[in-house]
């Protein structure tokens, strides 16, 4: 199959009819995956993060050695496992959660299990940067563990959280085409299934453009988001 | 009242174990404004911390109204920590909320409801003088409306004892003297007992009525502030109180003869010394840096004087300035030992 060939002008025109057939509902699977599965990640992660800062020795509120080493262990493993192998490993999971391994739903359930880990790290770097003064002042008011948490740590880190979701966010969505591999719907899926397997070059690049564009979009909205919520940041 | 009763602190480093504090025993009365005085690495912050159990002592109790703070639970400790309150160096401010949310916090950890913890932390503001920043954010606000922000969030759980931690370190002169106002005034009015962290001696001397020096984590002197200065007895103290090598970081021109004239009590603050010496001697003497005090009618720190001429002028003001009871004379920089050096 000669490259060139596939930007002819039949395929160009192919390209843009199904940029406005197929691409719609595939961008759409893309964003909702995505955001899905950032959503479990967080909802995951979130605790998990603060586990980290608030139960190392030094923490708050210290846990056993043993549970923290579990914890880093469980997290790290997680992490360096190949998220398009991790894929494939989870699939009983998946079939467990969802009753099927193939479509843009059950591919969240990998997604998550890839980002949660990621996230309780992201979590952990953004609540480290909170001013331990701050958190020792709330000591010394009297606050509970619990109460530091809530009331000072996670509303003082919000900036960065918002920041660092937004890395996981696109990182999720790097991963939602990875999915298209397997079994999994959006962009991915119509760049590989349709634009790389059947040739379809312009598709394949124009799905690349779409991602970009989404990533793009994502990322600028979130650093407008973090800056507008860092009150450090307000004029005198 | 608190009373620390043979209080020790071991830190473990990699080093080995550093003895932070070594059997501190102070007592601190009911509206007293106490201060606890040491160079950096005495200590200070340690003790301050161990008052509230921020930090555990390693060994001997902190009591407060004759109750043990290391034998309370988790919980109870919280509770008596509202009692004792706290303010810092860096202020210590959430940075993401504002004045008023600020102030609020303790309240709000102590459960009391969101209304009545919002009333309480206006009058607060209102008290620091704030009442206007009440949405501003921290970061709007200079260092001395910041300290006020702090105090009054140190205030609203109606506090027994209010803790300063080198409270106005990092504060210029003046507005050091506008927050030292601030605790005097929550001292008197409210009656609420401070204990002050600091290094400065000035700030002792200026709202304190006792004070302890620390120095390598023993108290090596304790009194009312008045007795202590007026005699010091301890070596850092006198340290503190006339702090010889404040100028060393100043550049004099060379081949100057300089001397260093040390009040330590002398009652030369009636006494124009330095124009005297200029009518008796007919030295002028000019002063390059001056670091003094009186407290009551009695003078410490020192001169330092530039002294013209010859080496003889030189001898003859020295043992002119000698004369003086309670005032000694050092000579810093003369002719024939600069040119010898070189």
């Amino acid at each position: 199959m000669n490259f060139a060939s596939a930007f002819t002008a039949e395929r160009l025109e192919e390209a843009w009819q199904c940029l406005l057939t197929e691409f719609p509902f595939a961008i759409w699977e893309t964003i909702y995956s995505t955001l899905l599965a950032t959503l479990f990640a967080v909802i995951i992660g979130l605790p998990l993060g603060v586990l980290l800062v608030t139960g190392e020795p030094k923490g708050i509120r210290p846990l056993p050695r043993p549970v923290m080493t579990v914890l880093n262990v469980v997290i790290n493993l997680l992490r360096s496992v190949p998220f398009i192998i991790l894929m494939v490993m989870i699939i009983p999971l998946t079939r467990l959660i969802v009753g099927t391994s193939v479509g843009t739903v059950a591919s969240i359930v990998p997604l998550t299990v890839a980002a949660f880990p990621f996230i309780a790290r992201l979590v952990e770097s953004s609540l480290r940067e909170v001013n331990p003064n701050i958190i020792e002042a709330a000591q010394s008011m009297g606050a509970s563990p619990w109460q530091i948490v809530v009331h000072v740590m996670l509303p003082e880190s919000v900036p960065s959280l918002i920041t660092n979701i937004t890395l996981a966010i696109t990182t999720i969505m790097g991963y939602t085409a990875m999915s298209g591999a397997v079994g999994g719907g959006g962009l991915g899926k119509l760049a590989l299934a349709y634009g790389y397997q059947r040739y379809r070059f312009a598709v394949l690049y124009l799905a690349v453009i779409v991602l970009v564009l989404i990533t793009q979009v994502l990322q600028s909205f979130g650093t407008w988001l973090a800056r507008k919520c860092d009150k450090r940041l307000r004029d005198k | 009242m608190i009373e620390l009763r043979n209080l020790s602190k071991q830190f473990t480093t990699i080093d080995g174990p550093v003895e932070a504090l070594k059997h501190i025993n102070l007592t601190v009365q009911d509206g007293d404004i106490y201060g606890i005085i040491g160079m950096s690495g005495a200590g200070k912050s340690t003790l301050v911390r161990c008052i509230n159990m921020l930090e555990k002592p390693t060994e001997g109790s902190v009591l407060m109204d004759g109750r043990d703070m290391g034998t309370l639970s988790e919980k109870e400790l919280r509770q008596a920590r509202r009692q004792i309150t706290m303010i810092f160096q860096g202020f210590n401010l959430l940075m993401q909320r504002t004045c008023l949310k600020n102030v609020m916090l303790p309240l709000r950890f102590g459960g009391t409801d969101r209304n009545a913890a919002e009333k309480k932390a206006k009058e607060l503001l209102e008290l620091v003088g704030l009442p206007d920043k009440a949405n501003s954010y921290p970061a709007q606000l200079s260092g001395g409306q910041q300290q006020r922000v702090a105090i009054a969030r140190a205030l609203a759980t109606e506090p027994k004892v209010l803790l300063c931690d080198e409270a106005t370190s990092a504060l210029d002169p003046k507005t050091t003297h506008a927050i030292l106002d601030l605790i005097r005034e929550i001292n008197k009015k409210l009656g609420i007992t401070v204990i002050v962290i600091t290094h400065q001696m000035s700030v002792v001397q200026e709202i304190c009525n006792r004070v302890a020096i620390l120095e390598h984590g023993t108290v090596v002197e304790e009194g009312t502030v008045t007795e202590v200065f007026a005699n010091p007895r301890a070596q850092a103290t006198r340290n503190l109180i006339n702090p010889a090598d404040t100028d060393n970081d100043s550049v004099f021109p060379e081949g100057g003869q300089r001397i260093r004239v040390i009040f330590n009590g002398a009652i030369a603050s009636r006494e124009p010394l330095i124009a005297k010496m200029a009518v008796d001697c007919n030295i002028l003497a000019s002063i390059l840096g001056a670091s003094t005090r009186s407290v009551g009618d009695k003078a410490y720190g020192y001169i330092l004087l530039d002294i013209p001429g010859t080496p003889e002028d030189l001898a003859k003001a020295v043992s002119y300035l000698s004369k003086t009871p309670d005032v000694t004379v050092q000579v810093e920089a003369e002719y024939a030992a600069k040119e010898g050096e070189e």
